[in-house]
């Protein structure tokens, strides 16, 4: 199981200075922008390991940190 | 016709039930959009617009449209400001355009009172609620001429101020004639919008559509983020036709999204505003072979296009894209640099007359005798070609094929290199997902940015040794977990230059 701090870890590293909490709206708010999530999924990608499919590349699975760590998890499962 | 209005007149007068502009809000009908158009415009003409700009500051949602809409009504000629950039970026724009009447909404009403513009603030939430006046209007309908502008559209320039292209009415009113009739643009077209109202691509969604009684559904664009759910909301909107910029279309093909889900009922697939990798059509064709797949041309100072190419046959994933041949009512010269006809076969630069021309450049003389000069094949009478500055050769099928910019191509070891040339060979290489290759010029050195879901440097050094000449090889490639986009969704090379600069 990972951590909230992995994923806002990568989230700084993406966007430095973001000023989001764990159930902060990050993609209707424009808190992140289409090439800023895809890096996000790039990083989560290769930090993680993990194979993220196009149907997991979906909103809701983006739209907070928390939701993030949630897809992390359900796919390291 | 004088007046693009006239063409929303007719179109209401026809199909006042049929859906016309859509947005996550909701769709309106024809009916509704002419009644609300009347209420703006009758907002506007109370505060004086009359051939006066008018500066949007409004979001990518149908409210703007039936802004830019009321303007016109007005007899005034907008401005979409893009509320996402810094306000120092949107008060360049403004300081060349001084607009008479900033519109914005109560969601923006801050930031655009922050902009400190020297002009009232109308906002959208009274001027939707006007008690239209259709003697006041008709009044300004009488008086206005197809010379009228209808819009300032500014381009980012690529040193110093932008660019504002002063559009006139009879100028989209002949584009868009041409592109409905060219492309089957009718009242069964149902537009997914990507574009900006900012962009001149819009210019042809929004206009056809008024024109046929198609209908626009506008793309949130967060969707491009997660391309599966927005291949869903096309089809769950019944969207058959598209007009997007390559990277937009690319980001479907680096998902393989069209593998995951059901196929939205597709028929139409346009493109412009940069050169269309061709993996990414030959992934799109697989999936639509009955659709017309065209590649457009052109620069804002033609409307939005002056060239196209229906894609008749296939392509290799290296073979670039011809721009195929003049739209109807534009001529294409192509000149020497001693203004002669180019031979075939031979480059020069992509000059146009005809009734696409923009009138100029906005408060700009100068810049405008620059690019909008008098045709110098034409001696006998005075008659103004544009100056693209793209170059641009026939080949031996008669199609005319893009070579790069007067001004980007670069000079390295001795030889003017196309760095276009170079992405082209690049993107056959299997797995590459976008690339970008720019010319570092401090380091006298090229470099291939590019993503990808494993490292392809060694691959792709590879592949362009085979393939092209020692002084056209990147010297650095870089691999980047996103390629940068504009806020047009283009490669963003400002972006990536900046880059270069940190290293």
């Amino acid at each position: 199981m990972h951590t909230i701090d992995e994923i806002m870890k990568i989230l700084a590293e993406v966007k430095p200075g973001l000023s989001a909490g764990p159930d902060d709206e990050l993609v209707r708010t424009g808190l992140l922008d289409s090439v800023e999530i895809m890096s996000v999924v790039m990083a989560l990608a290769e930090e993680f390991d993990l194979e993220i499919s196009p149907l997991d590349l979906k909103e809701e699975n983006f739209h907070t940190a928390n939701a993030i760590l949630a897809l992390v998890n359900r796919l390291e499962a | 016709m004088k007046h693009l209005l006239e063409c929303l007149d007719a179109t209401a007068r026809r199909w006042p039930e049929r859906p016309a502009f859509g947005d996550e809000a909701g769709t309106l009908t024809w009916a509704e959009v002419a009644l609300a158009v009347q209420r703006v415009g009758t907002a506007l003409a109370r505060q004086g617009v009359q051939r006066r700009p008018v500066a949007l500051y409004l979001d990518h949602r149908v409210p703007c449209l039936l802004t830019m809409l009321g303007t016109l009504a007005a007899g005034g000629f907008y401005t979409v400001l893009d509320t996402a950039q810094p306000p120092e970026r949107v008060r360049r724009i403004t300081d060349q355009l001084a607009p008479v009447l900033l519109v914005t909404d109560e969601e923006h009403r801050a930031a655009a009172e922050a902009l400190g513009l020297d002009c009232p603030l109308l906002l959208w939430e009274s001027a939707c609620t006007e008690e239209p006046d259709p003697y006041l209007l008709q009044r300004l309908r009488q008086d206005a001429l197809d010379v009228d502008l209808a819009y300032v559209l500014f381009t980012s320039g690529s040193t110093g101020a932008p660019k504002g292209v002063a559009v006139q009415h009879r100028a989209v009113l002949a584009y868009s004639a041409w592109a409905a009739e060219t492309f089957g643009i009718d009242e069964t077209t149902v537009f997914g919008n990507q574009t900006p109202f900012y962009f001149s691509m819009s210019v042809t969604d929004l206009y056809t559509a008024l024109r046929t009684g198609s209908q626009l559904q506008v793309l949130p664009k967060r969707l491009f983020s997660f391309p599966v759910q927005l291949l869903d909301y096309l089809t769950t909107h019944g969207v058959n036709t598209l007009y997007w910029v390559p990277s937009a279309l690319g980001g479907v093909v680096r998902w393989k999204a069209l593998d995951y889900t059901a196929l939205p009922p597709l028929r139409t697939i346009l493109f412009a505003g940069e050169t269309m990798p061709t993996p990414y059509l030959n992934y799109w064709r697989a999936h639509y072979p009955a659709a017309l797949f065209a590649n457009l041309f052109g620069p804002t100072e033609t409307t939005d296009i002056c060239a196209y190419y229906i894609v008749d046959r296939p392509f290799a994933d290296d073979e670039p894209l011809p721009i195929g041949r003049a739209c109807d009512n534009c001529g294409l010269l192509v000149l020497t640099e001693d203004n002669r006809p180019a031979a075939p076969g031979q480059v020069g630069e992509l000059c146009v007359r005809g009734s696409f021309l923009a009138a100029g450049y906005y408060n700009m003389p100068e810049k405008t005798a620059q690019r909008f000069c008098p045709n110098p094949l034409q001696p006998h009478y005075p008659e103004t070609i544009y100056r693209t500055g793209d170059l641009v050769c026939y080949g031996e099928d008669g199609l005319l094929r893009y070579m790069g910019r007067t001004d980007n191509q670069i000079k390295h070891m001795g030889y003017r290199i196309e760095l276009g040339e170079i992405e082209t060979a690049a993107y056959g290489q299997e797995g590459l997902q976008s690339c970008a290759c720019l010319y570092d010029v401090p380091r006298d050195r090229l470099v291939l940015f590019f993503t990808a879901g494993r490292d392809l440097t060694d691959a792709l050094r590879a592949r362009l040794a085979d393939r092209l000449p020692g002084y056209m090889q990147p010297a650095l490639y870089r691999r980047l977990k996103a390629m940068p986009q504009n806020q047009n969704g283009k490669i963003d090379r400002a972006a990536l230059r900046a880059q270069l600069k940190e290293d």
